[in-house]
């Protein structure tokens, strides 16, 4: 009973992982940019949520709609971001990119800090409902929404990219860079397009975030985003249900690891199954190994 | 070329950016810095000051010097010490041990007469380290790391030591809460947090209390639910949280989600914690107990005259960090007093005589000049810090 209810701790953590590892794969898959500046884009959205509770509460409006304008404001910064500080780098060497995403990161952090101040922030209780109690099992509402919401977005990502004319060009995109230009596939609105949605999850991640963990400050999204960056190399950088897949894995293993063996080994662990799998099969879990055609 | 032209700008704007937040925080260190009160020059008592007043742990640097300022204030306003003013020189150390001994060669140069401070741990005991050579009465408000005053004739605090915390949760655990089994989590990267954990530990073992959890964490972690949940198997009677409010703070409320039920209990460092839950999440703490050194409440004079003061000089409540501070200028003051001179050997001796009597309670020092003083015991209720009881 007690290993069920660890596994769905992972599981919500996990999920939070996964929503933050969908911006960091389909911005490397579209773009192939690891894009360091996303975890902090989850800060700003839950700044900007908590900055909104006190108009909503003045107009009785539930407190997790504040997700509305923590993702209308995530999505412009993400494509401001894009078209200011990566479009002019598109050509440029790779590291010139990552130096951009890390410069841009610690621009948002320190903003942040120089408006709200260094230290962290109290955040109310969003879903105020009683807990689901299952017999002996008391499953938190936050939990179960979290869990939910993750699997639901991803199943609607997978439809838009495989359903959609916008999401069919972006996968062109991420197939071949110059192909896609030919057949008259508009690559920088595709681009554009990524990062605006990867903010958007990124913001809903940020609201899941907050309702588990009740305080914000400047420096949230660093370790957040490091794990995410993880979980999606896990899952196969570039490939959408391996972003879903390794944030789940890598919940579950940090949880577990912290319930039965060690919770000071909980982040070596982590990090030693990224190696592992990175020695065994350096695609990721669902990575296909692509041979390249000469 | 032009896109390198683009990097080269944005490269420079960060840089900029981050000059400004660094060059921001260090303007403020020389206000600080104001001397106060200064009296005719060479006819003053020259008493310096080590603190953190910018960087993490800024809180608790600005609100120690606080209580240190509004001491001196009051005592130059009653015509000084020895019949001459006070004047506190603070340099900021920003919470770095290297800085802090820096700091403390400097005010040693300008003439300081006795120190007050370092503010937290690490760069007292450093600063100490050095102070043991050159004599110079030291008393840290707020160090409470046990070994800034071991071994070292010179060096006092006016708070107790993390260790003493320990014992008294573990008594709390047993004789108030009537506790048969407890539990513990605590930081393993902070000597604080670790210092009370093994201390209650030992004496609920030596109680007959059974341990049946003593769970970790690390400093960056916000989950603690498979730590927690864990624990709700075992239900154990008092679960005790031995860590600053910040974690306080994420780990009741999680307590409180997995359905945890035991009684809360904790060190000094949950000072703050009602201020850092938001309303919604005020029941995770409803009932706990903790240890503090003093309670704004207390119906004593001497501490309503304290709280008034200080809240309308610095417009808040005082923290134990303020009344720590205050407390520790007056301990010179009366030192001085009594050994009727600022002479560096005749202070040191006199401080280890004094018996005091301040906001902080009553003590004198022991052999390693740790205070002999009471705990005081803060109670959570409905929101609010209520004095709970007075523990030896």
């Amino acid at each position: 009973m007690e290993l069920l209810l660890q596994i769905i701790n992972g599981l919500s953590i996990g999920s939070i992982y996964a929503l933050v590892s969908l911006g960091y794969t389909m911005v490397y898959g579209i773009a192939k940019l690891i894009n360091f500046a996303h975890g902090d884009i989850i800060m700003i959205g839950a700044y900007t949520s908590l900055m909104m509770i006190p108009v909503f509460a003045k107009y009785n409006l539930p407190l997790w709609l504040t997700v509305v304008p923590a993702i209308i404001l995530c999505v412009i910064l993400g494509v401001l971001i894009e078209r200011i500080c990566y479009r002019p780098l598109r050509n440029s060497p790779r590291i010139a990119n990552l130096i951009t995403a890390i410069g841009v990161s610690l621009l948002l952090q320190n903003v942040v800090m120089k408006i709200f101040g260094p230290d962290f922030k109290s955040y109310p209780k969003l879903f105020d409902f009683p807990p689901l109690v299952i017999g002996r099992v008391r499953l938190g509402i936050n939990v179960i929404i979290t869990i939910l919401l993750t699997v639901i977005l991803t199943i609607l990502l997978q439809l838009f990219m495989q359903k959609t004319k916008y999401g069919k060009a972006m996968l062109a995109t991420s197939e071949n860079y110059e192909a896609s230009k030919l057949v008259g596939i508009n690559i920088d609105s595709t681009i554009m397009l990524t990062f605006a949605i990867g903010s958007g999850l990124a913001a809903v991640a940020s609201i899941l975030y907050v309702s588990s963990y009740p305080q914000v400050q400047p420096q949230m999204g660093s370790m957040l985003g490091i794990k995410a960056f993880v979980a999606a190399v896990l899952g196969g950088i570039g490939i959408i249900p391996g972003a879903v897949l390794g944030g789940f894995i890598l919940g579950i293993a940090e949880t577990l690891t912290r319930a039965y063996i060690s919770s000071q080994l909980a982040d070596a662990i982590v990090f030693g199954i990224l190696i592992l799998v990175l020695l065994v099969k350096p695609t990721g879990i669902l990575g296909k190994d692509l041979k390249e055609k000469v | 070329m032009k896109k390198f032209r683009v990097l080269w700008l944005i490269v420079a704007a960060i840089l900029l950016i981050t000059a400004c937040g660094g060059g921001g925080e260090k303007t403020t260190a020389p206000d600080d810095k104001k001397t106060e009160d200064a009296g005719k020059s060479g006819d003053t008592i020259k008493v310096g000051g080590l603190a953190p007043l910018t960087g993490d742990v800024a809180i608790y640097g600005v609100t120690a010097t606080n209580g240190v300022k509004l001491a001196f204030e009051e005592i130059n306003a009653n015509g000084g010490i020895l019949g001459k003013q006070v004047e506190y020189v603070v340099y900021d150390e920003k919470g770095d041990p290297t800085e802090a001994v820096t700091a403390y060669n400097r005010l040693v140069d300008e003439g300081i007469v006795a120190l007050i401070g370092d503010v937290t741990s690490k760069p007292t005991l450093a600063v100490a380290e050095v102070a043991k050579n050159d004599g110079i009465p030291m008393i840290t408000p707020t160090g409470t790391q046990k070994n800034i005053t071991e071994g070292k004739e010179n060096v006092f605090r006016t708070c107790y030591i993390d260790p003493f915390q320990g014992v008294i949760l573990a008594k709390l655990a047993q004789k108030d809460l009537n506790a048969k089994t407890v539990a513990i989590i605590s930081n393993t990267s902070d000597d604080y947090s670790q210092g009370v954990k093994n201390t209650f530990v030992e004496e609920a073992k030596k109680l007959g209390l059974e341990v049946v959890a003593d769970e970790f964490y690390t400093v960056d972690d916000t989950d603690f639910k498979s730590q927690l949940t864990k624990m709700v198997a075992l239900k154990p009677d008092v679960l005790v949280i031995s860590d600053y409010y910040k974690y306080v703070a994420l780990i009741s409320a999680q307590a409180k989600e997995v359905g945890l039920e035991s009684k809360l209990i904790g060190p000094d460092g949950w000072d703050g914690v009602l201020e850092t839950l938001d309303k919604s999440n005020m029941d995770a703490v409803q009932d706990a107990l903790f240890t503090n050194h003093f309670s704004v409440k207390d119906t004593a004079e001497k501490v309503k005259n304290f709280v008034d003061a200080y809240k309308a000089k610095y417009n808040e409540s005082p923290s134990a960090f303020a009344a720590l501070g205050y407390d520790t200028a007056y301990v010179l003051k009366q030192a001085m007093e009594s050994a009727g001179s600022v002479d560096k050997k005749a202070v040191v001796d006199a401080i280890k005589a004094i018996e005091f009597e301040g906001v902080t309670g009553k003590f004198k020092y022991d052999e390693e000049n740790n205070p002999i003083k009471a705990v005081t015991v803060m109670k959570i209720d409905n929101g609010e810090y209520v004095f709970y009881s007075v523990e030896e």
